[in-house]
């Protein structure tokens, strides 16, 4: 079980970028976060996998308080996460990226694998370099083939529909299931989208550096589409 | 063969013994070993200057030359001239490269100076690796030059790899191209330490339909230094293209110098520089695998000089 206590977050120029956030997500739980851009959600996924460190407020791991550690010790110690935006390594093959993820020598026929779950055809990607010859949601895509290897207790993936096409959008929410069924671990996923939001057990909005609601989607889901723009002018005209 | 020139010519040729087909060790000066193949000659200067020819007859394929070059006494100031006569079709690969061990005191200098004349259709693939080793305080310096005439739709490509050990090193490189001949050049320079690396490419694209593309990547680590300057002159209808791509750590310095001159209305000359230290999120990425900041920091590096 993962569970944040009281976690504050403030950046230079620009304090309560998180206030106060208490949350857990219990084991195998599939939970989408979602919120106005600028909310405070990727800070929030950030301070999870250890690239930043909050002010106050603690982090903790199956009970074991992980808030000092670092980046390398999280990931050793079951924690997976997505990039928004996939990094880009001049001469490092996605083989060998994959493989780093896995944590062993990993042939090419498992790192193939991990590729086709994505939907990405494994003999044309897997001797490529993850340079700028990939498209961005190639990226994406072979970023979440890293997660997918890692089998960790604790997977977050930060807006992975962003830059994904439609037809390979069906993919990924089949991708998330299927994780879901295979890995006994929790899946967090920052997202947007209705059909990811869909396929959630918990449903957490994050506003303004604050948690506003949480709970199932059959509680939180009819609300948040009700307060688009587009729903608000409607009502308005009637 | 003793334990030091065994290792250094592992390293610097990959050879475990002997080689297979046409070769010249050559070992403080002097030659260590030579064979001559039926197309592939190599034969010694008559000039009064140190070095070989190295004739390779038309229509030759799938042969190699390993031509290996080793320094393991201190004081030791070696210049040689290896000329390669390449015929008309043939298709080879050369093995070159110079290790220089130094445990003393006086610097070991290496000076290498090659010339290649590609005949019509000839395709080279010429392999130079460079290592410094030994305990002693004197400087390994390695100063190679090479020097192309690369005939009507020949091809060149050269691999030249200098990873470690090397004090000071200045490589000079100049080609000539005719029509339609390719000229590939991939360069690879690790410095550490105070050691420091000057590199200058000059190519003329004088045929029409010629085409070089020359590849820089290094990394500059400690207090070492490096420029790299690569001058293309594009004289007819041609394709030129040069990029340096270097990671500075620590104190590190590089400079990317080009010059690109179109004196032909339809040349096409490209030249790309980018000098930097490892961008902070690649080492986070690689963190979040589970990779501490040192191997996360090796496993960039290597993989950016593979």
């Amino acid at each position: 079980m993962l569970e944040l206590k009281n976690i504050s977050y403030s950046a230079e120029g620009k304090e309560g970028i998180l206030k106060n956030i208490s949350l857990s997500i219990e084991d195998n739980q599939f939970v989408v976060i979602t919120g106005p851009n600028g909310g405070g959600k990727s800070t929030l996924a950030k301070m999870i996998a250890g690239i930043i460190s909050p002010q106050s407020g603690q982090i903790l791991l199956d009970g074991q308080d992980i808030t000092q550690l670092s980046i390398t010790e999280r990931a050793k110690a079951g924690i997976s996460f997505a990039f928004q935006q996939p990094v880009r390594f001049k001469g490092v093959t996605v083989h060998d990226l994959i493989a780093l993820a896995s944590g062993e020598n990993l042939s090419t026929a498992a790192a193939c694998q991990y590729l086709s779950e994505v939907g990405l055809c494994a003999r044309d990607y897997i001797d490529r370099e993850v340079n700028s010859s990939l498209s961005g949601g190639e990226l994406k895509r072979i970023e979440i083939a890293t997660v997918l290897a890692r089998k960790t207790k604790v997977s977050l993936f930060d807006e992975p529909e962003a830059g994904i096409d439609l037809w390979s959008f069906k993919n990924l929410i089949n991708v998330f299931e299927k994780m879901h069924q295979e890995i006994q671990g929790s899946i967090v996923i920052i997202s947007h989208q209705e059909r990811i939001l869909n396929i959630a057990d918990k449903i957490i909005v994050i506003s303004n550096g604050e948690i506003t609601k949480q709970g199932t989607k059959q509680e939180i889901l009819p609300s948040l589409l009700c307060q688009t723009e587009g729903c608000r002018f409607m009502k308005e005209e009637e | 063969m003793d334990a030091i020139l065994k290792s250094l010519l592992e390293q610097v040729a990959d050879l475990h013994d002997i080689p297979v087909g046409a070769y010249n060790i050559r070992n403080n000066g002097q030659s260590e070993g030579r064979n001559s193949t039926a197309s592939i000659q190599i034969v010694p200067k008559t000039d009064g200057k140190s070095g070989i020819d190295i004739i390779v007859k038309e229509n030759t394929k799938n042969e190699s030359v390993h031509i290996p070059a080793i320094i393991t006494q201190a004081g030791v100031n070696d210049l040689v001239y290896n000329d390669f006569y390449i015929g008309e079709n043939a298709d080879i690969v050369i093995v070159a490269g110079c290790g220089v061990h130094n445990s003393g005191a006086e610097a070991s200098i290496h000076e290498g100076i090659h010339r290649f004349f590609l005949s019509k259709n000839a395709k080279v693939k010429y392999i130079e690796k460079h290592v410094g080793e030994g305990e002693g305080t004197g400087e390994r310096i390695i100063n190679p030059q090479t020097h192309i005439e690369a005939g009507e739709n020949s091809y060149m490509e050269m691999d030249t790899v200098q990873l470690k050990g090397v004090d000071s090193t200045n490589r000079v490189s100049t080609a000539k191209l005719a029509d339609g001949a390719t000229l590939v050049i991939k360069e690879k320079i690790m410095t550490h330490g105070k050691q420091t690396a000057e590199t200058s490419f000059e190519v003329e694209l004088d045929g029409t339909g010629s085409s070089a593309n020359l590849i820089s990547r290094s990394v500059a680590k400690d207090n070492s230094k490096q420029v790299f300057r690569s001058i293309i002159n594009g004289n007819e209808q041609c394709y030129g293209h040069s990029e340096c791509d270097a990671i500075i750590m620590d104190n590190g310095v590089v400079a990317a110098i080009p010059e690109i001159t179109a004196n032909h209305l339809d040349a096409t000359l490209i030249h790309e520089a980018a000098i930097g230290k490892i961008a902070g999120d690649q080492l986070t990425k690689l963190m979040t695998l589970g990779l501490t900041e040192k191997e996360a920091e090796q496993q960039i590096i290597n993989g950016f000089l593979k």
